[in-house]
């Protein structure tokens, strides 16, 4: 990894104009109208035409440390990252134990020095996540946290929910909430509906998210709190979210690219890579996703991360955990499911991956402009290629795309000047990214 | 593994085995009606054998069967073995008791160590809806599903069938059913559904709106008020188990109020055509969804789907150790 890096006839994400750009030190060093004179040392790819953006920002994944690691580690999670083109994330506390004190952000920030992605620990909001104590968020957010959350265990007091808004004002950090009335999920395996009753599994009804979707919307307006809603899933979230937008209310929201792509469809033959909460909805929640999406009721996408060993996975359908990887299909699948069909311009989907989430979190911004870090992406929106899971960077090869034909990849990435990833044999077709430099050529 | 005689049967029975996944029956569901009545034509002939006293065949000597049952079940398990027996299958049974799954291991490793032991055919009934697909994904052996879940038992909807040709003389067209009770729950009613649709019976079905599955139409069934409503000039009735934990979570407000306004008492049976007949699928509570002088009437089959069990699990085994058979060579 070179201190400096030149990349040569990259499209701007933004302009399209074809530019050069050099990378010293960790940063962009400067922009440039691409045919310009190059310099000599340091390594040189050859971006030919391909896009040059920020690099993409998942604000929910599941690194799964501390303790159970043999699903992912914070290493392996950034490996998958890097490898989809992301130069940050941020991670979920619900690990083991629950990082709820300001002790385990620390050891995950120690943890994520050197690993090929920048890693934001998620605090929780509650002790355990066991939905009555709040964790000491002023100490969480001066040890590193970006936000709270009690993702997978949802606070269902609305009582503490209140007070959980109202101390997080003492912050910075925005609560995110996943949002599910446990007693409506109930044993609930998949989304409540025909095929759910076809396999004869129980379901999970869509009242069981609006129904806190719209209770948190009343908290927010009692507490002026800060709330961000992960993973919406259904008709009657987005519907809420965007009245509430309407009203004035400051909240954002995410979704993730299963929930624009798939169907409960996919559970047909009780696939348990299909096996995620929120649920594979409805034909007619999948296209109130993408509606949602096109008309900025959503703020911004995530992947919902969520690695298993592939034991955990094996098992009868309402033994197996859920959660499916998303790190790296998320740019293939927004591509070929949004951009392809036209419901989102390739400018659009990448603000949704970049700039977007980077605001919900208050994170950093980075732009393509001397002086900004060096984490970009150089990604080609027409290559095709194959899911094979064998060879995710994750440790968890749950997915339900194994072995679809996907358009649009992550070719090259950089974090902080660091090449973290490229595509392998690129090089060897004459196209695209080839580190160059000293050794090379 | 398969013996001879097996591949004999499967010669035999030339048209019927001719897909590689015969060797499992995991569902009624996509059963084409052509097969079905193949079927149950074979399982007709089994029903006239097990009605001569101490016949018995040959069909499945040197066939090894396992009943791996992880749920309990006493008539299934009772119904599978003899089915076994009469055609000399060599047979096992265990149930989760006394299997290594409290041990920690894991149903699927449970079933390869069966396997291993040179098992041709696992009839498994689990708790968990699509755990007979899911062995059948992973293993060599066939696989029957003796009930899964909530979601399939498809040797039940076919004794079912069965009972029904003989009710009504062979002709299922035009055919009407009602099903009722806890459809939600009914691993039963789902095969049912999908057995009677193939051979052109109509199914309504009705019950407590809490145990009344969401898209249950879309299974090709109709959702009647009442039990009445669906009742009303039905060829017949099958009524549901009711299992009393439903109580206990907040489904049912008392059994009492149950068997006034959904148990089929007699009624209700009135309401049918004059020669319609009442099914249940066992274990009966009687007073609950079914009147006891409904259960022993003259309109019962309930004892003949027990026969008929016996019989139509000798077709079923014998179908899948012809398509092992069929794949051995």
């Amino acid at each position: 990894m070179s201190e400096r890096t030149e990349i040569r006839g990259a499209r701007h994400w933004r302009t399209g104009e074809p530019v050069d750009v050099t990378i010293e030190g960790g940063v962009i060093a400067n922009v440039r109208p691409a045919g310009a004179k190059a310099t000599t040392s340091g390594a040189i790819v050859e971006a030919a035409e391909a896009i040059l953006a920020p690099g993409l920002v998942d604000i929910h994944v599941h690194l799964r440390e501390p303790g159970q690691s043999s699903s992912e580690t914070v290493e392996s999670g950034a490996a998958a990252a890097a490898a989809g083109g992301f130069t940050a994330v941020a991670c979920m506390p619900n690990t083991s134990p629950v990082v709820d004190n300001p002790g385990w952000i620390a050891w995950l920030l120690a943890r994520a020095r050197g690993v090929r992605c920048r890693v934001h620990p998620i605090a929780a909001v509650t002790v355990g996540q066991a939905g009555e104590q709040l964790t000491e968020f002023v100490s969480l957010e001066a040890a590193g946290a970006v936000a709270l959350s009690d993702d997978g265990r949802p606070i269902q007091s609305a009582e503490t929910m209140r007070r959980a808004l109202e101390y997080a004002r003492h912050t910075r950090l925005p609560i995110l909430c996943h949002e599910e009335d446990l007693t409506l999920r109930g044993q609930g395996q998949m989304n409540e509906g025909a095929t759910a009753t076809r396999l004869g599994l129980r379901g999970i009804p869509n009242a069981a998210e609006t129904v806190m979707v719209r209770r948190d919307l009343d908290l927010v307006e009692l507490t002026g709190g800060r709330v961000h809603f992960c993973h919406l899933s259904c008709e009657g979230s987005f519907g809420a979210v965007r009245d509430a937008k309407r009203r004035g209310l400051e909240v954002t929201a995410e979704t993730c690219p299963h929930y624009w792509t798939l169907t409960d469809e996919a559970l047909i033959d009780f696939d348990t890579h299909a096996k995620m909460n929120p649920p594979l909805r409805s034909e007619r929640d999948r296209d109130a996703t993408i509606e949602a999406i096109g008309d900025g009721t959503i703020d911004c996408f995530a992947t919902d991360h969520a690695p298993h060993t592939l034991e955990d996975k094996r098992q009868p359908f309402d033994q197996a955990p859920f959660g499916i990887v998303g790190l790296e299909t998320a740019l293939g699948l927004t591509i070929t499911q949004l951009v392809k069909p036209g419901c989102l311009t390739l400018e659009r989907a990448l603000e949704l991956w970049t700039e977007a989430p980077r605001r919900v979190l208050g994170l950093p911004e980075v732009r393509l402009e001397p002086s900004f870090p060096a984490d970009l992406v150089l990604l080609d929106p027409h290559a095709s290629w194959t899911v094979d899971p064998e060879r995710f960077r994750s440790l968890g090869r749950n997915t339900p795309f194994g072995g679809w034909t996907l358009t649009g990849r992550a070719l090259a990435t950089w974090c902080g000047g660091v090449l973290t990833h490229m595509v392998p044999g690129l090089g060897a077709e004459g196209r695209h990214a080839r580190p160059a430099g000293a050794g090379a050529r | 593994m398969p013996s001879a005689t097996v591949e004999t049967l499967a010669r035999g029975s030339a048209g019927l085995f001719l897909y590689p996944d015969r060797r499992h029956l995991l569902g009624l569901e996509g059963i084409p009606r052509d097969e079905l009545l193949a079927l149950l034509e074979e399982a007709q002939r089994y029903r006239a054998m097990l009605d001569r006293p101490g016949e018995s065949t040959r069909e499945l000597a040197g066939v090894t069967v396992c009943n791996a049952f992880f749920e309990n079940s006493t008539r299934t398990r009772v119904s599978f073995e003899l089915a076994e027996q009469r055609l000399s299958a060599t047979a096992v049974s265990f149930s989760a008791a006394d299997s290594s799954t409290a041990k920690g291991e894991t149903l699927l490793d449970t079933l390869r160590v069966i396997q291993s032991m040179r098992v041709d055919l696992v009839a498994v009934r689990h708790g968990s809806s699509g755990a007979a697909s899911f062995l059948a994904r992973h293993l060599e052996a066939g696989v029957i599903n003796a009930g899964d879940g909530a979601h399939e038992h498809p040797t039940q909807g076919l004794l079912d069938l069965l009972t029904l040709r003989q009710a009504w003389n062979g002709r299922f067209e035009g055919r009407r059913i009602a099903i009722v009770g806890d459809v939600a729950h009914s691993r039963v009613a789902r095969s049912a559904f999908h057995g009677l649709r193939a051979l052109g019976v109509k199914v309504a079905v009705a019950g407590p709106a809490t145990l009344m599955p969401r898209g249950v139409e879309r299974l090709g069934v109709s959702v009647a008020a009442s039990l009445e409503e669906a009742m009303e000039g039905a060829d017949a009735v099958m009524a549901l188990r009711l299992q009393r934990e439903r109580m206990e979570q907040g489904l049912l407000a008392s059994l009492g109020e149950y068997a006034r306004v959904f148990g089929v008492n007699e009624r209700r049976v009135r309401l049918m055509k004059p020669d319609a007949v009442v099914m249940h699928p066992g274990p009966m509570n009687r007073g609950i969804e079914i009147s006891p002088a409904v259960a022993d009437g003259e309109r019962s089959v309930i004892l003949d789907q027990v026969t008929n069990g016996v019989a139509v699990r000798c077709a079923v085994l014998l179908r899948c150790a012809a398509a092992l058979a069929g794949r051995a060579r």
